[in-house]
C-alpha cells in the first residue's frame, strides 16, 4: 500500500544526505516498525510520507507511492487533501502537539472539517465516536476540555483519536509513546494493536525503543546513517540480526540477564 | 473566571489606587514651590502667607490632610482649585470627556488598524512587502507623535484643508465636528504605536508558527491559511493583548503633548498649567483618574486574555 523507491533527502544547508536512497513498504494492515538513533533519518522520512517536510528546505528525490499515487509529484492542493484524511500522524510529544487554546473536541474532528462536507453534529458524533474507541471515558465532558486539563497518556489517546476519526489508510507513529510513562506506554501500544487488529489500519511505528518495536511490529527497518542496513520479519532481526549496527543495537537493550 | 480571582483581582486594583493615591498626595508635599507663593506673589507678608495657608487647609498634618482627601474623593469630591474659582471636578468635568475621547479614538485606530495588517504581513509570504513593511514601520516608529501632529496639521490641515487647526469644538457642543477634528490628533499618536503593535504581532506569530501545535495543524490538511487564522491567531494575540494594555497609559501620556499641538482644551494642558501653579488638589486628581484609567484597563485586558487563553484562567 505505501511503497518508498530510492527516497533521497538533502537539507539545502546540509553537506550530506539525511536520507541516502531508502526503499520500504507498509501493506495493507500491516505495522512496521522504523528503528534507529536520532539523527538515523526516521523521522525526517516520516516527515516526507506525511508532506510536512516544507519545499524550501530540503531537496527530496525518488518515490513514495500510495496505493501506487506518488506523492512527491502531487501538487500543494492534491497534497493538502492526503494529508489527514489518507495518512494521518501521532507526534512524540502530546502536549506540544495539541493547540492550547482549543477544545478538545474541535481537534478531534478537525480533519473531517477540512475534508469533508459533514454537518457540524455528525462531526460532533464521529469525534465523540473517536473518542470512545480510543478507550477513553466521559467523552462528552472531554470534548469541552482543554488540553492542559489532561494528563499526557490521555492527550496522546486524543491525539490518536484525532488522526483516525478520518479512517485515514495509514497512520505515522513517530515516537508516540516516547514521552510517556512505562504502564501508560504498554496500554498506547495495546490500542493501537487493536486499532489495527479491527480496522485493518496500515502502521508505521517510528521509534528507537527496540522493545517496544518488537513487541508491537510485525516487520522492521533499521535505519542507521541515511540507509536502511537491515530490514525484515521482526523475530528474525532479532534472533538473528545481520547487519553489525542491528547487532549493537539489540546487545545494547538492557536486560535483566545481564544483571544476575 | 471564577468569582474568586474577580475579587482577588478588584482587591489589588483598590491597592494600587490606595499606593497611587498616596504617592500623588505625597509628592506634591515634597516638590519645591509653594501654591501660596503663586497666588500671593513671592512679595506677600508671612502674616497674609499663614492666613492663607490656613485658609486652604495647608497647616494641618499630612497625614489628616491625606486622610480627608481621600474620604471626599471617594465621593467624587477632589476640593476646590487654588488658581480657579471652582471646585476641581467642576473643571475637569468638560476636558476629562475630551481626553477619554481623544484616547478612545487612538486605541481603536490602534486595535483595528495593527492587528489586520499584523496578520497580512504575517502572511504574505513575499520578501518585498516584508521589507516594505518593515521599513515603513521602522519609520513611524522613529518619528515622534507631537512631530507627526505638526506633519499632519500642515498637510491634512494647511494644504488639504480637510480641517480647520485650532478651531476645536467641545464634544458637548457638537460631538461630530468634535470626532472628525479629533481623528488627526488621534492618528498622529496613534500610527507609532500601530507600526509597534503589528510588529510585536508578526514576531508573535512567527514564534508560533514554529510550534508543535501548528505541524499538526498542517498533518490534517490544513492551509497555510487556515492554520494562520484557526489556531495561530488566538495564541499570539495574547502577549499583543497585554501589549495594548500597557500601551494604553502611554497613549493617555502622548495625549497630553498632541493637545498642545492642537489645541485642544483637554487634561493635558491642564495639567501642564496646573503642575506649575502648584495647583495641587487638580494635578492630585488628574493623576489619580489617569491611574485609575490604567489599573481599569489592565483589569480588562486580564479578563480578555484569560477568554482567549484557558491556561490563564489557572491560578
Amino acid at each position: 500500500m505505501l511503497e518508498i523507491h530510492d527516497l533521497h533527502i538533502r537539507f539545502h544547508d546540509a553537506d550530506h544526505e539525511a536520507v541516502r536512497g531508502i526503499d520500504l513498504t507498509v501493506d495493507t494492515g500491516e505495522i512496521v516498525g522504523l528503528v534507529g538513533e536520532s539523527g538515523s533519518g526516521k523521522t525526517v522520512t516520516a516527515m516526507v510520507i506525511s508532506s510536512l517536510m516544507p519545499l524550501n528546505k530540503a531537496a527530496v528525490t525518488g518515490a513514495v507511492l500510495l496505493d501506487g499515487e506518488d506523492l512527491l509529484k502531487l501538487d500543494e492542493k492534491s497534497m493538502r487533501k492526503k494529508q489527514g484524511s489518507d495518512i494521518s500522524v501521532v507526534f512524540q510529544e502530546p502536549m506540544t502537539a495539541m493547540n492550547p487554546v482549543m477544545r478538545i473536541g474541535p481537534q478531534v474532528e478537525e480533519a473531517l472539517r477540512v475534508h469533508t462536507d459533514l454537518p457540524k453534529t455528525e462531526r460532533r458524533q464521529r469525534a465523540l465516536q473517536a473518542l470512545r474507541d480510543v478507550d477513553l471515558d466521559n467523552v462528552e465532558e472531554l470534548y469541552n476540555k482543554y488540553p492542559h486539563q489532561l494528563s499526557g497518556g490521555m492527550l496522546q489517546r486524543v491525539m490518536i483519536a484525532a488522526a483516525i476519526v478520518s479512517e485515514p489508510k495509514l497512520l505515522l507513529a513517530d515516537e508516540p509513546t516516547t514521552a510517556l510513562d512505562v504502564t501508560i506506554q504498554a496500554q498506547i501500544l495495546e490500542l493501537l494493536q487493536r486499532l489495527n487488529r479491527e480496522r485493518g489500519m496500515s502502521i508505521l511505528f517510528i521509534s528507537h525503543n527496540l522493545n517496544v518495536v518488537r513487541k508491537l511490529c510485525s516487520r522492521v527497518a533499521v535505519m542507521e546513517k541515511g540507509l536502511i542496513v537491515e530490514q525484515g520479519d521482526t523475530e528474525q532481526v532479532f534472533r538473528e540480526p545481520r547487519a553489525p549496527y542491528t547487532q549493537r543495537l539489540i546487545a545494547a537493550i538492557p536486560t535483566r540477564k545481564k544483571l544476575w | 473566571m471564577t468569582m474568586k480571582n474577580i475579587v482577588k483581582k478588584v482587591l489589588m486594583m483598590i491597592l494600587t489606587m490606595v499606593i497611587v493615591s498616596f504617592f500623588a498626595f505625597l509628592a506634591f508635599q515634597i516638590i519645591p514651590g509653594d501654591p501660596t507663593t503663586k497666588i500671593l506673589g513671592s512679595e506677600a507678608t508671612a502674616e497674609s502667607v499663614a492666613a492663607l495657608r490656613a485658609e486652604l487647609g495647608l497647616d494641618r498634618p499630612f497625614f489628616v490632610r491625606y486622610f480627608e482627601w481621600i474620604t471626599n474623593a471617594l465621593q467624587g469630591d477632589f476640593g476646590r482649585s487654588y488658581i480657579y474659582n471652582m471646585s476641581v471636578s467642576e473643571l475637569l468635568q468638560g476636558k476629562l470627556c475630551v481626553t477619554m475621547l481623544l484616547t478612545a479614538i487612538a486605541f481603536l485606530m490602534i486595535v483595528v488598524l495593527s492587528i489586520p495588517l499584523g496578520l497580512a504581513a504575517a502572511s504574505c509570504r513575499s520578501p518585498w512587502v516584508d521589507r516594505a513593511f518593515t521599513v515603513l514601520g521602522q519609520l513611524v516608529m522613529a518619528v515622534p507623535p507631537f512631530f507627526i501632529g505638526i506633519l499632519l496639521t500642515l498637510l491634512c490641515g494647511l494644504v488639504l484643508h480637510w480641517f480647520d487647526p485650532g478651531t476645536f469644538i467641545s464634544p458637548a457642543d457638537d460631538f461630530g465636528r468634535s470626532v472628525v477634528y479629533l481623528l488627526y490628533p488621534a492618528l498622529a499618536i496613534a500610527l507609532p504605536r500601530v507600526a509597534m503593535t503589528m510588529k510585536m504581532l508578526r514576531s508573535s506569530i512567527g514564534g508560533e508558527m514554529n510550534k508543535d501545535y501548528v505541524r499538526t495543524a498542517y498533518s490534517r490538511g490544513n492551509t497555510r491559511l487556515a492554520t494562520l487564522y484557526r489556531h495561530v491567531l488566538r495564541n499570539a494575540v495574547v502577549p499583543t493583548v497585554a501589549f495594548l494594555a500597557m500601551t494604553a497609559a502611554d497613549i493617555v501620556a502622548g495625549s497630553v503633548i498632541i493637545e498642545q499641538v492642537f489645541a485642544i482644551s483637554g487634561i493635558g494642558r491642564l495639567l501642564l498649567t496646573s503642575i506649575s501653579n502648584r495647583d495641587f488638589p487638580v494635578v492630585q486628581a488628574i493623576v489619580v483618574i489617569l491611574a485609575l484609567v490604567v489599573v481599569l484597563v489592565n483589569f480588562l485586558a486580564d479578563i480578555l486574555n484569560q477568554r482567549l487563553d484557558p491556561r490563564l484562567r489557572l491560578q
